[in-house]
């Protein structure tokens, strides 16, 4: 497996990850547990980690309601997590 | 809008039933098209480390791809808008794909069951903390309890184990009868029995029988759960809980596609036909029989979708598998304290914050729907819907394109019929 590292930006504040890692999982190792925020505003994470529950859903590149664990980490991408 | 392409067989999954249905179905002069949500093949059961093509598969993937197999990784398909064609987006953009031929290896999801404390960040699936950690999760040294049912816990503890995590416990709801009845049957599945010991010498140790989880808690994220046998609880502190109650189907394409469902699954016949015409299914849709059955199924419905015959030996496999499948549904099968975990305030639709004290009373998904937005929310109750079957015994709610959040622009497909030809 290759172990090329990439840059990210979580938050404003970079990260860096393995190639291929998901922005699921790169929120999650930067400690983050929260994803966004639900309609009453209790806090929320990913539940499946397959492109069902709609549960990790944040902001990529300035584009709302992306979900977490279907979107491949890439070098210069900007996460914003709520909550 | 994108162009359209033809297909003779079209396969929507490329999971262990997609592949195997590739491989049966295509040949020099066939147009196959195999489409999947994720970025490479394989579906769960093959999902490799970090998007890459789980070595296990890559050779016939690679047949696949020499055959001229057209795949549409990371594509969903979200409309029907015609007879024989689907509407899939990918990356952003939108495609129709028509075909004459369709199998629907659609797969299984996890079902989840509300308990107090469920919407906890890091309460997680089973399947789904392993997909994460497949997806570069680091779990070193993380406490992890694993509960639900069904045979995934043992094998994701163990997985989570070589992974570096402290794997606190597995919380198995079956009865320990249920269990050394099931390993008996275990024996007539040769396959199965290597797996099975190398599981319970790995994590076995861990194992309660007879236990669940009553609750989690923590203030931000999860800080503990408490799991019960019925007669003593026991809080643990832990980073992670997996919790899942076995698989449902993912029925959402096949109800759009008007294919008949009873008791939960896709009816086909012995080709692996669908009650529609030139529709046919494969996989955990039609029971949740695992790998082995799903790849027998592909293969059935490859063969005839391709107008061959299928050789008499894989038929007979598949009718042995479904056996193994009854024995799994017996001895999983839920037990009923699971329909009492929820309390008034808690979350049942997690996209709409819709608790279970509003949802007691109504006599249908569809009335409950209405008054109260449970179901109606991102993920358009496919994690609700069988939690509520379930607890409250209603039907699975009706299917409307589109099956996933689109632009509108996504939904010109409907109006417009623009045909070109397949690019290969």
């Amino acid at each position: 497996m290759s172990e090329e590292r990439i840059q990210l930006k979580i938050n404003g504040l970079p990260v860096e990850v393995a190639q291929g890692t998901s922005v699921a999982a790169a929120i999650l190792n930067s400690g983050r547990t929260s994803f966004r925020q639900s309609v009453d505003e209790e806090s929320r994470g990913p539940v499946c980690g397959m492109g069902i529950c709609f549960e990790c859903r944040v902001s990529v590149n300035g584009h709302p309601h992306i979900r977490a664990c279907m979107t491949t980490c890439e070098a210069g991408m900007e996460v914003i997590t709520f909550g | 809008m994108g162009k359209t392409a033809k297909f003779d067989v079209l396969i929507i999954g490329a999971g262990p039933a997609g592949i195997a249905a590739a491989m049966a179905a295509s040949e020099p002069g066939k147009c196959v098209g195999l489409v999947d949500e994720n970025s490479a093949p394989g579906g769960q059961i093959y999902r490799a480390l970090k998007g890459q093509i789980q070595n296990s598969i890559s050779s016939q993937i690679k047949t696949l791809d020499d055959r001229g197999v057209i795949r549409f990784d990371g594509a969903t398909v979200y409309d029907a808008p015609r007879p024989n064609t689907l509407s899939i987006t990918k990356g952003g953009e939108f495609q129709t794909l028509e075909y004459e031929k369709l199998i629907l290896a659609v797969g299984a999801r996890e079902l989840f069951l509300p308990f107090p404390g469920w919407t906890l960040p890091n309460v997680m699936g089973v399947g789904g903390l392993q997909a994460l950690v497949k997806a570069g999760l680091d779990v070193k040294g993380k406490r992890i309890v694993v509960a639900g049912t069904g045979p995934l816990l043992l094998a994701v503890g163990d997985f989570l184990k070589k992974y570096g995590a402290e794997v606190l416990a597995i919380a198995e709801q079956a009865p320990i009868v249920n269990l050394l009845r099931f390993s008996t049957n275990l024996l007539s599945f040769s396959s199965k029995i290597g797996q099975g010991i190398s599981l319970i010498g790995s994590v076995g140790t861990k194992i309660r029988p007879g236990t669940w989880v009553a609750s989690a808690s923590g203030t931000r994220a999860l800080n503990s759960v408490i799991l019960s046998n019925g007669k003593t609880t026991q809080e643990l502190e832990c980073d992670y809980l997996a919790c899942a109650y076995g698989f449902v189907p993912n029925l959402e394409l096949p109800l759009l596609l008007g294919c008949a469902v009873e008791d939960g699954f896709v009816q086909v016949d012995s080709t692996q036909q669908t009650s529609v015409q030139n529709v046919y299914c494969a996989g955990e849709p039609t029971g949740i029989g695992g790998i082995d059955l799903s790849t027998l199924e592909g293969t059935i419905a490859g063969y005839f979708a391709n107008q061959n015959d299928c050789p008499t030996l894989v038929l007979k496999a598949r009718d042995r598998w479904k056996l193994f499948s009854k024995k799994l549904d017996a001895t999983f099968a839920l037990r009923t304290e699971l329909k009492e975990l929820a309390s008034p305030d808690t979350v049942v639709c997690r996209c709409e914050d819709v608790r279970m004290s509003q949802l007691v009373g109504w006599e249908s998904s569809r009335a409950a729907k209405l008054q109260t937005r449970c179901g109606m929310g991102a993920c358009q109750g496919r994690i609700c819907g069988p939690a509520t079957r379930f607890l409250l015994n209603w039907e699975h709610g009706t299917v409307r394109p589109p099956l996933i959040p689109v632009p509108l622009a996504g939904l010109e497909t409907r109006t417009s019929a623009v045909i070109e030809q397949p690019e290969n």
